[in-house]
């Protein structure tokens, strides 16, 4: 396979995000030769510190500097990519919230195929790769062709791949701006104004050590007071699963996952969570995770360290009674 | 009979002969009187259709039992005494004040049959009524101003306070009667005086001790006390009832035929429009209440009925936890609603929307149809009818909590709540020994008896084990019976209940469909909601018992036996599902069950046990939905049980159970007290062996 | 202002265990019930609330067939005040691009001034909204949480991001975007409200009606194809622990405390 490989990556604050290496993990599943090119837009010094940190990682990493990039638009972002890629190249973008805006509009702009939120590879044959998705929650997977021999655009499920760490590469900052702003900054139709930042709540759960976490499972919110309680015997802050957020039970700010709060706790004790990938994806630096729930086939069980088949209104208050007993 | 006194037919003031005023004031007085009748009524005529003229003979039973003879007032005792002594009083009263007004046109006036010896017992009776009168007025007075019984209280948001208007009404009732003692004392002083006999009088009555006090008083006086005491008695006498219709003594007038035109039929729901069948439906324009004017005019009637006496209020379980819903308050502010749109003067106020408004979307999800409400009325003012009207708009609009339109849709696609696939809906059976057999009835297996388990304790982990000492018990009474399984949907009790009634028919057809081609000849049911829902919603389909009514024949035919509670210590009380007490009057069975285990020691919880049960906070959809409250309705009951002093509470519903053992859990109360069901009672207690 | 919605049925997944069938061709569908896919239903109740501000009307628009008229029905019963089903033999095996290829060709007969598509579904994969603004040349935005219509030319509406976040951009008309749930309260549909729309007539447009060469889409003209469901191989996963509550709490709490979860 001689296509050439890009990944675009994902930064802030002059750091590349996790998805970045994992990219690299994804690229040589995909081909094990390829030379991995990664993609970066953003401005001055920040930028400058994000290609430092990859060119160990990455053959090249081409960065797209603009005062307009500082926060990425992905409306101006697609049109500026399709002036720099070549039209038959493989290009994986981290499927969250950034690469689903831009992804899709990318495969057709660049006239390629498009292959969202693939989990694994599984090799390429005749121009066409074997890839692994997940549906309906996780609960099944599928394989899927996809038939790259004119391009493709992948985006990547974050966490699939295990960050390739070895920095193995001895790349080259490749300056595309000029290449990209030519005919002037696209994407006008779009505006970005601002980012409204969620309320914070009383507890920061990103800084927590111990998280205990509810999920659907609690059924009502009259039983969070269980949970409190818990927490309170354990010492732990409490986080929780979306649909906790969506009935209104606790504030936005304690919301683990994808769509919410990234936690690096060093215990983490999932309660009545089934574990959908956009809330695992929550959880970062590898804590040891428990897990209770009555569903002895709960996605979270394979994320978990521990795991206990129960129904968490039963087991907890056990446990918080005994916890409380320990303690004197 | 020379007068001693010139009567106000004949009298002449400043040359004007009275007679003139009274005429004129009570022709004015009943002019205005009819304009605002016919201004109240307007809505009425324009009202949804409610017929209420069938089984003649027990209203008129009921009216007298109820409207006449004030049969609930005593569930209040003090207030309710004095009510009844007002009421009475006025009785008596009304004939004195007709006479008296037409006194004035005609002297000597009598009405007829009053010329004799009825005439004078009439006159000591009336006598002692307005004396009694005074003192019930009093006695009120008293109440209203120095005890002030919490629930006459406007909380804030609902208005002022209403006192103003009770104590008003009050004076003017004190007005008439003074004024009437003072006009027959004037004259009974000035026949003393003249040496003439005064028509016979009560002792000690306020007519007796006026004319004795008179009796010194120059006769010129007493002629002006006599004129002025009559017109001061017509005055206020017009002035109130032209006062009547304005507000909460409107019930004075509309409380008889409120109580002639009650609902007759215990927990059932009106239709969603009387006079058009289901098949029709479709063809509705609009469901439901949406605006004031979709009401029927007896829910109209019971609005302006409503005497704001608070009892609704007082019992009703949401209001006691903080809902956003007061019973009383949807009378009132529909009556105020309806009166300023229908203004004595100038225009009507601009149509603001009704929901939204007048009801609040919260208040009207809040209610869990207990009933309590509705048991406590004096004057059978309907709210649970009312409320699945408005809900019935809101379904229709859309307007559905998000947490509840989850399990309808469920409900929709699979037959329950909760989305459980309808194949595993006999699943709770697997769990039984050997020995009892659930048979899942189709054309070749057959039963006597069909149990229906509904969604509940078909689906649920901890209410299945109720279906199986359901199965259990049924199996060891040795009937004969079986379940309808997969065929089986939801009874849709609570479908119906909160407004959704085309989703409610369907499950009904269905399950109509199943039950009727099994051939079954009895229903029975462990759930008191199902038990309703079969027996009030549904048509055609066989007899169906509660299975507390299905125990005690059991048990007293000997097909059960119990053996002696185990501890003998432990104190047992029983709560009365309110689809089982209020909506059904099964009170006795369930409590003979009980007691009919050997050593059993139960307590009642005194206040709120029978028809004054307090809600476990509501079943079916309520389960569900998310109210703004400041306690959970469990937790209360678990209280009245704990100061019962009872350590196992005893339900006999799936719903009930589920509120109960989570208020005990929320109340930190595990350990100390648990919840049982009747059914689960039963098969710890029955002796299986031969 | 003229709104179309693409919606598409998908099976409800929240109560039901999804299985694979036998050979691994499809899930087992013989208990699954459908409805409208969650997110689409969201995007429906933001479109009518959108037009009951401004006017204009809600079209709402599948690719499929005459089992997908259900949702469309479902729809309208909402509130939406046409539906149209895009329903040929060659769209079957259409892949994203397929799909919005079809509905490009819709789109291009009317003049819509707001596409909705719903953010994702749990047998999808997102893509749906951004590839037809792209074909469509129009500005996307995905996964917006808050639409706020500022005048006929343009909207600000707010996309959902990691932490919680919500990004703000202004966007000129015509656009493309994709719904998260969370945007609004749908409001409930009733079997009346269904019943009331069950005659109606939905319009179906065919390949020949949009003018869709037959082998641009459908399994001829897709470059990413469904080979097969499979239930994906375990990995270790937790180890589990068994015993009495007494005993899984006694091991919990060892663990607890070598971890450092106990404070």
């Amino acid at each position: 396979m001689a296509q050439q490989v890009f990944a675009y990556i994902i930064h802030k604050e002059g750091v590349a995000d996790d998805t970045a290496l994992e990219m690299i993990a994804a690229a040589r599943k995909l081909d094990p030769d390829a030379s991995v090119a990664a993609v970066i837009a953003g401005a001055g010094a920040e930028l400058d510190a994000v290609c430092r940190e990859l060119v160990s990682s990455f053959s090249e990493v081409w960065k797209i500097d603009n005062e307009a990039l500082a926060y990425v638009n992905a409306e101006v972002l697609r049109r500026m990519l399709v002036r720099i890629l070549p039209k038959d190249g493989i290009v994986l973008v981290p499927h969250e919230h950034f690469g689903m805006d831009l992804a899709p509009g990318l495969s057709i702009m660049l006239d390629a195929a498009y292959l969202p939120d693939a989990v694994d590879f599984e090799g390429v044959e005749d121009g066409k790769l074997k890839a692994v998705r997940e549906e309906y929650t996780g609960q099944v997977s599928t394989h899927v062709h996809c038939d790259i021999s004119q391009g493709a655009v992948i985006t990547v499920r974050p966490g699939s791949f295990k960050a390739d760490e070895s920095k193995s590469a001895s790349g080259k900052i490749v300056d595309k701006t000029a290449e990209a702003m030519e005919g002037g900054l696209p994407g006008g139709a779009r505006r970005f104004l601002e980012v409204v930042e969620a309320e914070v709540g009383d507890v920061d759960i990103t800084k927590s050590d111990v998280l205990v976490s509810v999920g659907r499972g609690i059924e009502d919110e009259d039983n969070l007071e269980m949970i409190f309680d818990l927490a309170e015997a354990m010492g732990a802050d409490i986080s929780c699963s979306r649909p906790i957020v969506d009935a209104k039970w606790l504030e936005k700010s304690r919301q683990v996952g994808t769509s919410g709060q990234t936690v690096k706790p060093k215990v983490y004790m999932a309660l009545g969570i089934s574990g959908a990938f956009q809330h695992v994806g929550g959880i970062k630096g590898a804590p040891f995770i428990i897990a209770i729930n009555k569903n002895p086939k709960a996605p979270i069980f394979q994320a978990a360290d521990v795991g206990i088949v129960d129904d968490i209104l039963d087991f907890i208050p056990e446990l918080t009674d005994r916890i409380n007993e320990m303690k004197g | 009979m020379d007068a001693a006194l010139i009567s106000p037919a004949k009298a002449t003031v400043l040359g004007i002969p009275t007679v003139i005023f009274s005429l004129l004031i009570p022709l004015v007085g009943i002019g205005i009187f009819t304009y605002i009748i016919a201004l109240r009524l307007k809505p009425l005529v324009k009202a949804s259709p409610d017929p209420r003229l069938d089984r003649l003979p027990g209203r008129f039973l009921k009216m007298l039992k109820y409207a006449v003879g004030q049969y609930r007032h005593p569930r209040y005792k003090d207030a309710g005494i004095i009510h009844i002594l007002l009421f009475a009083g006025f009785m008596i009263l009304s004939l004195r004040s007709t006479t008296l007004v037409l006194l004035g046109i005609s002297d000597g006036y009598l009405l007829p049959g009053m010329d004799g010896i009825l005439g004078h017992i009439y006159a000591i009776l009336k006598d002692f009524a307005g004396t009694f009168v005074l003192g019930a007025c009093l006695a009120a007075m008293y109440r209203r101003i120095i005890i002030k019984p919490e629930r006459y209280a406007v909380p804030a948001k609902y208005g002022k306070e209403h006192t103003w208007e009770a104590l008003l009404v009050l004076m003017l009732i004190m007005g008439l009667v003074t004024c009437d003692m003072v006009f027959e004392g004037s004259l009974a002083a000035a026949q003393i005086q003249s040496g003439l006999k005064p028509e016979i009088m009560g002792p000690m009555t306020g007519t007796w001790l006026a004319a004795h006090t008179l009796r010194f008083v120059p006769v010129d006086l007493l002629q002006n006390l006599h004129l002025g005491a009559y017109f001061s008695h017509e005055l206020i006498f017009f002035f109130f009832l032209c006062f009547l219709p304005l507000g909460k003594h409107f019930h004075v007038i509309t409380s008889l035929p409120n109580v002639f035109l009650m609902k007759l039929d215990k927990g059932t729901i009106k239709p969603v429009q009387w006079g058009v069948d289901d098949d029709q439906l479709d063809e509705l324009e609009s469901f439901g209440v949406k605006k004031f004017e979709d009401f029927t005019w007896k829910h109209m009637l019971d609005f302006y009925s409503c005497a704001d006496c608070g009892r609704c209020s007082d019992n009703c379980p949401a209001n006691a936890v903080g809902r956003p819903l007061s019973p009383r308050f949807i009378s009132i502010k529909c009556r105020d609603y309806s009166f300023m749109s229908n203004p004595l003067k100038g225009k009507p106020v601009d149509g603001r929307p009704f929901i939204g408004n007048v009801l609040e979307e919260d208040e009207v999800w809040s209610c869990t149809t207990c009933g309590a409400c509705e048991e406590e009325c004096p004057l059978f003012i309907e709210y649970i009818d009312k409320i699945v009207d408005v809900r019935r708009g809101l379904v229709d609009d859309g307007v559905v909590p998000q947490s509840l339109q989850k399990p309808l849709n469920a409900l929709e696609k699979r037959g329950n709540p909760y989305g459980k696939m309808e194949k595993k809906r006999a699943d709770w059976t697997k769990d039984l020994p050997e020995d009892v057999t659930v048979k899942i009835l189709k054309k070749k297996e057959t039963a006597d008896t069909l149990y229906f388990v509904d969604s509940i304790t078909s689906y649920d982990d901890r209410i299945q084990e109720i279906g199986r000492a359901a199965a259990r018990v049924l199996t060891a009474a040795g009937i004969d019976f079986g379940i309808l399984g997969p065929a089986e949907r939801d009874s849709g009790h609570e479908v119906r209940r909160f407004g959704e009634e085309m989703l409610f028919q369907e499950l009904r057809d269905r399950n109509t469909d199943a039950i009727v081609k099994t051939g079954v000849d009895h229903i029975v049911t462990a759930d008191p909601h199902t038990f309703n829902a079969l027996k009030h919603d549904y048509k055609d389909v066989p007899p169906v018992a509660h299975i507390s009514q299905t125990l005690i024949q059991c048990i007293q035919s000997g097909k059960l036996r119990l053996k002696p509670v185990e501890d003998p210590n432990k104190i047992y009380t029983y709560h009365d599902p309110c689809y089982l007490g209020r909506h059904n009057n099964l009170y006795d069975d369930p409590r003979a069950v009980i007691d009919a285990i050997p050593g059993i020691h139960r307590v009642e919880m005194a206040a709120n046990c029978r028809d004054r049960s307090f809600c476990c906070g509501g079943g079916g959809l309520m389960l569900f939905y998310e109210p703004i409250e400041e306690k959970r309705m469990g937790q209360v009951r678990v209280e009245m049980a704990k100061a019962a002093g009872a350590d196992v509470m005893v339900t006999a519903c799936p719903f009930c159970m589920v509120n109960i053992e989570d208020a005990i859990k929320t109340s930190g109360l595990e350990g100390e007290m648990s919840a049982m069901d009747l059914v689960e009672l039963i098969d710890r207690y029955m002796i299986t062996e031969p | 202002m003229e709104i179309l919605v693409c919606i598409k049925r998908a099976p409800d997944t929240s109560e039901n265990e999804i299985e694979v069938n036998r050979d691994g061709t499809d899930i087992e569908r013989d208990d699954l019930v459908y409805s409208v896919n969650e997110w689409d239903n969201y995007a429906v109740e933001e479109a009518i609330q959108i037009r009951d501000k401004m006017g204009g009307s809600v079209t709402v628009v599948t690719v499929g067939d005459e089992d997908d008229e259900e949702v469309i029905r479902r729809e309208m019963a909402m509130g939406a005040d046409h539906g149209i089903l895009l329903s040929d033999e060659t769209f079957k095996g259409s892949d994203g691009r397929g799909i919005s290829a079809i509905l490009k060709a819709e789109v291009e007969k009317k003049n819509y001034d707001l596409i909705l598509t719903g953010a994702q579904a749990d047998d999808g994969a997102g893509q749906v909204g951004g590839i037809l603004a792209a074909m469509l040349d129009w500005p996307y935005a995905s996964l917006v949480n808050f639409i706020d219509v500022i005048d006929d030319k343009k909207i600000k509406v707010g996309r959902e991001i990691a932490g919680g976040n919500q990004e703000m951009h202004e966007i000129d008309l015509p656009c493309v975007l994709s719904i998260q749930t969370g945007i609004n309260e749908p409001r409930y549909v009733g079997i009346r409200g269904i019943r009331k729309v069950a005659s109606l007539e939905i319009p179906v447009h065919t390949a020949g009606d949009l003018g869709i060469a037959p082998e641009s889409v459908g399994e001829s003209g897709a470059r990413t194809k469904r080979l097969d469901y499979f239930v994906p191989e375990l990995g270790e996963g937790a180890e589990i622990l068994e015993g009495s509550t007494e005993e899984i709490i006694d091991k919990l709490l060892e663990f607890l405390k070598a971890k450092g979860g106990i404070k």
